[in-house]
């Protein structure tokens, strides 16, 4: 019922004590939790054939795994998993950094050095796939 | 003061001494429960898969390079430390793999009854424990 003596409704998710300091959420928290789930989706069927693939190539000679990524299967999926998994991983450390990093410029530093080294290694692991399968 | 909100973390104790509140969850006083250690685990379970991924990217680098290169790093893998630490990883990969499943169900809104995440905190150690000696027997019998 709302309130007669009330000149306005003003509807609004956020709490009035929220408004009033006006911090709310500045960033993307909906794309991050979405992404965060999707890539999780992905890697449930992508990791069980990565082991699945691990278990094959167990003590096998070099020349084994060249044939086996030259597939194009295993290209694909070893892609797939590799965006899917360096993505995933970006996103959860980063929620461990934001919640145990309270400085602002060390949150900030310690962000920009793991997303950087997650995209390095991401890039070279996509780099070394595609000299094997192609 | 570096952030307005932290005037609420001020408080006075019963004696008038003006303190920081302690933050939740209180570690000191919280008894461990699976639901919590569970989601310890989780995070701790990924930032070791994390780490994982550089012999992961190693492991691709050396196969992309020649075969000696190649032959280095599976004698790292083939090492007692390469073994202990390959066998971790397992475990971690299905640990946050069958907890991550948990996840998604919860994120469909399912299992959030006490009983439910009780039984299915379980399910998810002992599912990835036999999951772990389950590839392991396995590889060592390929191997």
């Amino acid at each position: 019922m709302p309130d007669p003596n009330k000149m306005v409704e003003i509807h609004t998710m956020r709490s009035q004590l929220g408004r009033v300091r006006g911090l709310g959420s500045a960033k993307s928290g909906a794309a991050h939790w979405w992404a965060q789930r999707m890539t999780a989706v992905a890697l449930v069927p992508l990791t069980l054939w990565f082991v699945w693939s691990a278990l094959r190539l167990v003590g096998a000679p070099h020349e084994d795994v060249l044939a086996w990524i030259g597939g194009p299967v295993p290209v694909v999926l070893f892609i797939a998993l590799v965006v899917a998994s360096f993505y995933h991983l970006s996103l959860g450390l980063q929620v461990v950094i934001e919640d145990y990093v309270h400085t602002e410029p060390a949150r900030l530093i310690s962000l920009l050095l793991t997303k950087g080294v997650i995209i390095l290694l991401a890039l070279t692991c996509l780099v070394s796939i595609l000299k094997l399968g192609l | 003061m570096t952030d307005v909100r932290d005037a609420q973390m001020v408080a006075r104790t019963s004696d008038g001494r003006l303190v920081r509140r302690p933050l939740s969850p209180h570690l000191q006083v919280y008894r461990p429960q699976i639901t919590s250690v569970i989601s310890t685990f989780h995070r701790l379970t990924g930032i070791g898969l994390g780490v994982g991924t550089l012999l992961l990217t190693w492991w691709l680098v050396a196969a992309a390079t020649s075969a000696e290169a190649f032959g280095t790093v599976q004698g790292f893998i083939g090492s007692p430390i390469g073994l202990l630490l390959l066998f971790g990883w397992t475990f971690a990969l299905f640990f946050h793999l069958c907890n991550g499943i948990r996840h998604l169900a919860w994120d469909l809104g399912l299992g959030f009854e006490k009983a439910e995440y009780h039984l299915t905190g379980w399910a998810v150690v002992i599912a990835a424990s036999v999951l772990t000696v389950l590839v392991w027997m396995v590889g060592l019998v390929i191997w």
